[in-house]
């Protein structure tokens, strides 16, 4: 029983990296139909970030969850001026390559800078040590990653429901045809929409920071793993990239904890399943086929 | 009559040149110099670019400029040769592409021998050139116990460490001092499939046993789970298998599980101090590792690695200590030869017993390959005993040459 807590609450930590992520991943797609292939590697740039931050300025975790979120906000911005929106026209296979070809750009400037070792962070003592739930030792920062990610989370829900902007997004992500249709205006959204799920990347890395081994690296895998998240939940779908990213991670976690050698694989057979059952994923919405 | 004349002066002349020649810039060659090209080339083939870059890399090729530094200043004027460069090649960590560069290093840019190359597969590509092409292959990079043992063959040679040494060093000695009970995590490939059964071995040998083993995807970022699962067999030591990036995920998630506090001790397989550096003690401290060298080891360790520090800006792993000894020894082995004709240069090497900045108690087995010499388990220290930049180990204990490789008699390699 105690392990299947602990199990558990490792499963949603993991879970927050990718749900965070995931969200992002979602509003990029959602918003310009971009499927956004450098977003492992912005989930890197936030933890490299908070690790620079840390080294130079004796900026501590608290500062960097603010900071480095901001910071990649404007890089995202800048990137969807100067690069995504010219391709925005073309096939979206265009952005893909672009996106991928920005992957490997981070990755190696990263490597040529910070060496390929990895960097050290220290996390906030405040955060360190176990509190005991029923007998088990469980981790305060994994405790702390799934609070941060279940408020940003919420955050972001009540802001796509309960703001104007927010349900000019939602509607432009969910139907897009629609709000078209009623003479949304849709285009003046695109650039802070693409800096937003870039900065939410961002505070994954920088949550993963003392968590993970901060390498160029570290986003390579995690973006696989997070395209599969995003189609276990439905493109395009927020609340279905945040169950997806908690849901991963648990099958993760107790795929590690009962089959170790199937448990990258057990995602992918998830993935399969429900692309089998319901090929837009659990919270997707069916192509309207003619 | 007159043309056996014209053949006598013509060869005369030719001598006279090739006297000029071995002559050439510095001044008398004490050998007589027979040398392929009139010059000694060293190629360093190695990752610059990927995982393995810090550990070893370019700073590799400041270690054996060094080591020729030292060569020069040591013979002078007796050199036997003069012209001696070192030349590098990225092979990416790659097998295929180490063996095309293997190729073009020896035939084309005239490489007269090979050092380091990291990653096991990639040595072994690299061991078939050496021996199909007849040059010498000295693997400072790579922990494969193959390479002296049923791939072995007289151009290579073993330097530094293997996988045998690591688990002996480690396995054994942590069992001896009292962790009996082993959980070992590895990544599932080659390199962690090697391991877990050097450590096994060594393990049982120390009247430990090995109560349980987890595969482990490879690379992989999450071990949270497959440590709480290790530490629920609740034994007294888990060992892993990891390296690089995957070996700092480990350490970080075992840090946050709190075995550390319910007394289950971590001990790692293959670590360099590059990842000590990078991850910082905090993250280490306690940890058991055997290492092949440190640089705070003595006066004479600490005197060459402040130069290589002048250099450079770091502190040498042990695999830049390695491609400097490696150097120097081939060098004094291509003096004594007078050539840098392979096969006289392997008969120096043969057997040879050398003492330098390096090897202690060294020995170049000849029977093997192997080149043995003393080994340390090293201990990481805590924040509060580290003293200055990249004083992170306490050696707590010499493995002396004999014990710490595996005997000849084991090896299965017959040249």
């Amino acid at each position: 029983m105690s392990a299947v807590l602990q199990y558990t609450v490792q499963g949603l930590a993991a879970g927050s990296f990718y749900a965070l992520a995931a969200l992002g991943l979602a509003v990029i797609f959602g918003v310009l139909g971009v499927v956004n292939f450098a977003h492992g590697a912005f989930y890197m740039l936030g933890a490299v970030a908070a690790a620079v931050l840390l080294d130079t300025l004796g900026l501590s975790l608290w500062g960097a969850l603010i900071v480095v979120p901001l910071l990649m906000l404007v890089f995202g911005m800048l990137v969807e001026r100067l690069l995504v929106q010219w391709l925005l026209p073309l096939d979206p296979l265009y952005n893909l390559l672009l996106t991928f070809g920005l992957t490997l750009l981070l990755v190696d400037l990263v490597k040529r800078r910070y060496g390929v070792s990895g960097l050290p962070y220290e996390r906030p003592s405040a955060l360190s040590g176990r509190v005991e739930v029923g007998g088990v030792g469980l981790p305060v920062y994994q405790l702390f990653v799934i609070g941060v990610a279940l408020l940003v989370c919420l955050g972001v829900w009540l802001l796509m429901t309960r703001t104007r902007v927010g349900m000019i997004v939602r509607a432009a992500t969910e139907r897009p045809e629609l709000a078209g249709a009623l003479g949304i205006n849709v285009g003046r959204w695109v650039t802070p929409v693409f800096g937003f799920g870039v900065a939410l990347a961002g505070l994954a890395g920088v949550l993963a920071a003392p968590f993970r081994a901060i390498t160029a690296e570290m986003g390579s895998d995690f973006i696989i793993i997070l395209f599969a998240v995003v189609v276990i939940g439905g493109l395009g779908s927020i609340v279905g990239a945040v169950v997806g990213g908690f849901l991963v991670g648990l099958v993760e976690a107790f795929g590690q904890a009962y089959a170790p050698t199937f448990a990258q694989v057990l995602i992918f057979v998830l993935m399969a399943v429900v692309v089998l059952a319901r090929p837009a994923g659990l919270f997707g919405r069916e192509e309207a086929t003619a | 009559m007159k043309k056996r004349r014209t053949a006598a002066t013509a060869s005369m002349v030719m001598a006279g040149v090739l006297v000029t020649a071995g002559c050439g810039a510095g001044g008398p060659s004490a050998g007589g110099g027979d040398f392929t090209d009139d010059k000694v080339v060293l190629a360093l083939l190695n990752d610059a670019s990927g995982v393995y870059k810090d550990v070893s890399g370019p700073n590799s090729k400041i270690a054996i400029q060094m080591a020729i530094d030292d060569y020069q200043e040591k013979y002078g004027d007796d050199a036997v040769v003069d012209d001696i460069e070192v030349i590098s090649a990225d092979h990416q960590n790659e097998p295929d592409i180490a063996n095309t560069k293997a190729q073009e290093l020896y035939d084309r840019e005239g490489a007269d021998v090979i050092l380091d190359v990291p990653t096991s597969s990639a040595a072994l590509a690299v061991a078939t050139q050496a021996k199909n092409k007849k040059k010498v292959y000295i693997n400072i990079g790579a922990g494969t116990t193959e390479l002296t043992g049923a791939q072995c063959n007289k151009y290579t040679f073993h330097y530094a460490y293997d996988t045998w040494m690591l688990a002996n060093g480690t396995g054994t000695v942590v069992t001896e001092e009292g962790d009996k009970n082993w959980q070992l995590i590895y990544p599932d490939y080659a390199f962690g499939q090697d391991m877990v059964k050097s450590f096994t071995g060594a393990i049982e040998a120390g009247g430990g046993k090995v109560a349980g083993t987890i595969a482990t995807p490879f690379p992989n970022d999450n071990f949270a789970t497959y440590i709480t699962k290790a530490g629920a067999a609740k034994p007294q030591v888990i060992g892993t298998m990891h390296a690089g990036g995957d070996l700092i995920n480990l350490v970080k998630q075992y840090n946050e599980s709190g075995l550390k506090d319910q007394g289950i001790d971590l001990a790692v397989g293959l670590m360099f101090i590059s990842d000590i550096h990078s991850l910082g003690v905090e993250a280490f401290e306690g940890t058991i590792f055997t290492d092949a060298w440190y640089w705070n080891l003595d006066e004479k360790s600490r005197e060459w690695a402040d130069r290589f520090m002048e250099e450079t800006g770091d502190r040498p792993t042990y695999a830049h200590a390695g491609n400097y000894s490696a150097a120097l020894q081939y060098l004094e082995a291509v003096q004594a030869a007078g050539t840098d004709d392979a096969d006289k240069v392997v008969e120096e090497l043969e057997g040879k017993k050398i003492d330098d900045m390096f090897l202690r108690n060294g020995e170049i087995r000849a029977e093997d390959h192997q080149v043995i010499h003393d080994v340390y388990l090293a201990r990481v220290k805590g924040p509060a005993d580290v003293k200055e930049d990249w004083d992170y180990e306490e050696i707590i204990k010499t493995i002396p040459a004999e014990e710490a490789f595996r005997p000849a008699s084991e090896s299965g390699c017959s040249m």
